[in-house]
C-alpha cells in the first residue's frame, strides 16, 4: 500500500513534480514524518492536507491516504 | 448553500439576482454582498494577468465547510459563494460572497467571516504576470478587514 503525495503552486515548482507515490514504512507515522522522509526539514509556513482536509505536521497518516503539501493560500 | 467555481468570467450581480428569485425575500431584510475584482496593480507593480491555481476536490470541500460552519453559527442566513479559477484578467470578478438574513448584523458579520476564512483556508494560489512578462507567486494576501 502507498500514500499519494501531491504538491501545489510554488512548492510544486520548487520540487519539480506534482506528486510522489510513497510506500509506507514504519518510520512514517505523521504528515511531518512523510515530509522529512521525502524532503528533509520542513520549510516555514508549510501547509498540508490529508484526504482533502487541512492537517498539521503531527496529523497521522495511513496507507491509502491522499496527502497534499502547499504554501500559504492566497485566494479571494 | 451554493458554492461554485467558475473557469470563465462570471457576473456576481447576475448570480445574486438569480439566487434571489428562489428566496423568501419578505423575511430577509438584509443582504450583504462582497464582490472582489482583480486589480491591475499589486505591491507597487503593474499586473497584467493572474492564474488562480486550486486543489480540485479540496477547494470545493473547504468552501462548503466554511459556509456550513457560518450557517451553524448564524442559523437563519442564506449564502451564495462563487470563486474564479484558472486564467483571470484585470477587472474580472475573483470572488463573490453574498449573505441574506432577517437583520443586517448577521448578514454583515457572516459575509465578513466567510470571506476572511476563505482567504486563509480555501486552497487557492495566485500567480501574477507582470508588465515586463515575468511571473511571480503571490506570497500572502493583503491584511484583511
Amino acid at each position: 500500500m502507498t500514500i499519494t503525495v501531491q504538491y501545489f503552486a510554488r512548492l510544486r515548482e520548487d520540487i519539480g513534480r506534482d506528486r510522489d507515490e510513497v510506500t509506507m514504512t514504519g518510520e512514517v507515522r505523521t504528515v511531518g514524518d512523510l515530509w522529512r522522509h521525502l524532503h528533509g526539514a520542513p520549510p516555514a509556513r508549510l501547509m498540508a492536507a490529508v484526504n482533502q482536509a487541512h492537517a498539521r505536521l503531527d496529523t497521522p497518516v495511513a496507507d491509502g491516504d491522499e496527502v497534499a503539501f502547499f504554501p500559504p493560500v492566497t485566494g479571494g | 448553500m451554493a458554492v461554485r467555481l467558475f473557469d470563465q468570467p462570471f457576473d456576481p450581480w447576475t448570480l445574486v439576482r438569480e439566487r434571489e428569485r428562489g428566496l423568501p425575500l419578505e423575511g430577509l431584510g438584509a443582504c450583504t454582498v462582497f464582490a472582489g475584482r482583480m486589480r491591475d496593480f499589486n505591491e507597487d507593480q503593474d499586473v497584467r494577468a493572474l492564474f488562480l491555481e486550486h486543489y480540485p476536490g479540496m477547494t470545493e470541500r473547504e468552501l462548503e465547510r466554511i459556509v456550513a460552519e457560518a450557517e451553524a453559527r448564524w442559523p437563519a442566513i442564506t449564502c451564495e459563494v462563487a470563486h474564479r479559477v484558472g486564467a483571470v484578467e484585470p477587472s474580472e470578478t475573483l470572488v463573490l460572497v453574498a449573505v441574506w438574513s432577517a437583520h443586517r448584523v448577521d448578514a454583515r458579520d457572516a459575509c465578513s467571516e466567510i470571506l476572511e476564512r476563505l482567504k486563509h483556508e480555501a486552497p487557492f494560489w495566485k500567480r501574477e504576470r507582470l508588465a515586463d512578462g515575468s511571473e511571480r507567486w503571490v506570497e500572502k494576501n493583503t491584511p484583511g478587514h
